[in-house]
């Protein structure tokens, strides 16, 4: 019992860590913001130009987001900061991790998106094309805002999920707080940093979980 | 583009490091065989007795799904790893990784299959209870058969993000899948056996990803007017 | 009996529906020639002949799955005819070149199942088409719509959305939003068929309101005792075919065809 405390709940150690800790908590939130900021809008795109059903853009698009959901995101992260150098690229820790999982993201929303739209019933297609609108201005104007009202809870899953691989990035040396919180361990020898960052990961993601089952619980769908 | 085949596709690295690889799926299929069925039974159990509401354990569990939906599976990993054998339990890598996902896995799961449970209508219940089925009873015969069918969707999406966060075993050092890719990198020096890993997950991967594809559209669309 | 209205001085804010005055010199407004319309094998129309002037209000009876529909979605070609042409004030509908846009807003065409956009308010729906299409400023757009939703009766309901409205009501923003951009014709398809019995007097007044204006209208319905009241003449299609046409009169009272008499006494029944 003493042993647990001392080990897992050392509040000395615990504060000793904080400033650390708080420098990787900051990391992890803009990860998370740059994440969503890049792959949000990109999925929104990529199924709007579905809606074009020309194949020469729905088939690399639904080839995208199939390869990007089929393989694990660490998988990912690996190739573009490891392999990709071998190609001549190479990128910064940072931006790696910000690339991989908002391809992920990208590729998750735009199969939601595009349940959303195609969800859309027909005839609010034909109302506005029976008063001369043409497709474009129907599409963002009537039937996208509609689409992304249906998906709202399963998106906000999926952004969740996609948020919290940004632990991932502890892998690629990124000092966010999973990272900070291994470091600080090993400094202090004892692993209360890590019981901390938990405690902080659950303040970011927990509210975020209750707001998730909110919004399935209001609008009806799971998972 | 010569260049490019010798770093991604050298057909000699590949034939130096397959055996590796081969190893390495097995260990990767290996954790998903060990991980997902017993997530989904655990699963099971939590929303059932979630479902039931019995009293003290349901809310515990309450606590338990939310915590373990709210952080970062890596996280869990690390923290069992790092913490576990100064309690003086003596874990290896491969059992952390499956403890890990388990607990990680059930609570979504949990989450998902209670749901689906209390979507069952009431009346189906009373129907049950009125004809003498005892409560464990009403909920094997009559209210799981129903929940889970519905959630077969959602179900199936988790199975294939616990498959995939396997490769999270990578950071211990266990010999899955990415981690032999990444011990043949630094045997051949190129990305070919990345490359050839990545191909192997899709091999695995996409087809599950192509069918869920499907289920997904039909189920969020199903609520149109 | 087509009474045809005299158009107002130019910059007068009419009271009553505008009725553009361009059609062709004998009068006729729409000419459907040998429309022919198969959805995957099955065929549904069969070569349709039906004339329309200026002023006419047609009204169109059948079974359903006797084409009725589909024939009105042809008009305005939200279904593309297989055979034949369909031609509105002088113009190919299916041609190549043809604007369909321009054209369709001369087309009013309100659907069963009324179709209003739910994430906007009835204003909005109402004044979309001349924001995005007329590129009016949102103002004068407005006002134009206003100005449509009182013709219909729903001037104090303008900021309502479409799930706070009752079905008569959505049903008569919808019109509203066909009659906004000031069609040479109007369609209805069922347009009573999704409301509940009480409610289908008000939209059936503001169709009478339209037929007392001389707005041309094509409408497809089974409420018989509502062509008597608007219809100048009636067409029965069973099957893919024109089967009888005349005046309600003739058709109710007096129908040549057996299978129109057959179709009657069915639906009295």
């Amino acid at each position: 019992m003493e042993s647990i405390a001392h080990y897992y709940f050392n509040v000395s150690v615990m504060a000793e860590a904080v400033p650390g800790l708080m420098k990787g908590l900051v990391l992890t939130l803009a990860l998370s913001a740059a994440t969503i900021a890049f792959g949000l809008p990109l999925g929104l795109g990529l199924a709007m130009l579905r809606t074009t059903r020309r194949r020469v853009l729905t088939i690399p698009i639904v080839i995208f987001a199939d390869v990007f959901r089929a393989l694990p995101p660490l998988v990912i992260l690996i190739f573009f900061y490891f392999a990709l150098p071998y190609a001549g690229f190479s990128m910064s820790p940072f931006l790696c991790v910000v690339l991989t999982l908002g391809l992920c993201l990208a590729a998750l929303a735009e199969e939601i998106f595009w349940s959303g739209i195609i969800a859309v019933n027909r005839g609010q297609w034909e109302a506005a094309y029976s008063t001369g609108i043409s497709f474009l201005p129907a599409l963002v104007l009537v039937v996208v805002p509609q689409g992304i009202r249906l998906v709202i809870p399963p998106l906000t899953n999926k952004v969740i999920s996609v948020t919290k691989m940004t632990s991932l990035a502890s892998v690629v040396a990124v000092p966010e707080l999973l990272n900070q919180a291994v470091t600080e361990q090993g400094f202090h020898a004892n692993p209360s940093p890590l019981t901390l960052a938990a405690l902080m990961f659950l303040l970011v993601f927990l509210p975020l979980v209750q707001l998730s089952n909110h919004l399935e619980r209001r609008y009806g769908t799971i998972g | 583009m010569e260049d490019f085949v010798a770093a991604f596709l050298n057909v000699e690295s590949m034939q130096v490091v397959m055996p590796m690889l081969w190893r390495g799926l097995a260990m990767t299929a290996g954790l998903t065989a060990a991980i997902v069925p017993a997530a989904l039974v655990l699963g099971l159990v939590i929303a059932v007795c979630r479902d039931l509401k019995v009293p003290v354990l349901g809310g515990l569990l309450r606590v338990y799904v939310d915590a373990l939906r709210a952080l970062p599976p890596l996280v869990v990993i690390i923290y069992l790893y790092s913490g576990l054998p100064l309690l003086g339990v003596r874990i290896d890598a491969f059992a952390t990784v499956v403890v890990a996902l388990v607990a990680n896995g059930a609570a979504f799961f949990g989450e998902i299959i209670r749901a689906g449970l209390e979507s069952v209508s009431k009346g189906q219940r009373e129907a049950a209870r009125a004809t003498g089925l005892g409560a464990l009873q009403t909920e094997a015969y009559v209210v799981i058969p129903q929940g889970l069918r519905r959630v077969v969707p959602p179900l199936a999406s988790n199975v294939v993000e616990l498959t995939k966060a396997t490769a999270l075993g990578s950071v211990l050092a266990l010999p899955e899948l990415l981690r032999s890719a990444r011990m043949g990198q630094s045997i051949v020096y190129d990305a070919t056996p990345l490359v050839i890993a990545a191909g192997l997950y899709l091999v695995f991967l996409w087809p599950a990803v192509r069918i869920l594809s499907r289920l997904e559209h039909r189920m969020h669309g199903s609520r149109t007017g | 009996m087509t009474a045809v209205s005299s158009p107002d001085p130019p910059g007068v804010v009419s009271s009553r529906v505008d009725v553009p005055h361009q059609v062709l010199p004998s009068g006729v407004l729409l000419e459907v020639r040998d429309l022919r319309k198969s959805f995957s094998g099955k065929v549904v129309l069969a070569g349709i002949d039906m004339t329309v002037t200026e002023g006419e209000v047609v009204f169109i009876i059948g079974a359903s799955g006797s084409g009725k529909s589909t024939l009105l979605r042809c008009i305005n070609r939200l279904e593309e005819a297989t055979g034949g042409s369909v031609r509105f004030a002088g113009t190919e509908v299916g041609g190549r070149g043809t604007k369909l846009n321009r054209l369709r807003q001369e087309i009013g065409f309100v659907f069963q199942a009324f179709n209003l956009y739910p994430h906007m308010t009835a204003l909005g729906n109402v004044s979309l088409a001349l924001r995005i299409v007329q590129k009016l400023g949102r103002k004068e757009a407005e006002a134009l719509a206003a100005d449509a939703l009182r013709q219909v009766g729903l001037t104090d309901r303008q900021a309502a959305y479409p799930a706070e409205l009752s079905g008569g009501q959505q049903q008569r923003v919808a019109i509203a939003r066909a009659l906004v951009l000031k069609p040479k014709m109007m369609l209805f398809d069922e347009p009573t068929s999704a409301l509940d019995p009480e409610l289908t007097g008000e939209v059936k007044n503001v169709m009478l309101g339209f037929r007392e204006r001389g707005m041309t209208m094509v409408i497809v319905s089974h409420e018989m005792a509502f062509a008597r009241e608007i219809a100048d003449r009636v067409i029965f299609m069973d099957a893919g075919r024109v089967v009888e046409e005349g005046t309600p009169t003739s058709v109710f009272g007096n129908p040549r065809e057996t299978r129109t008499r057959a179709f009657l006494a069915r639906v009295a029944a």
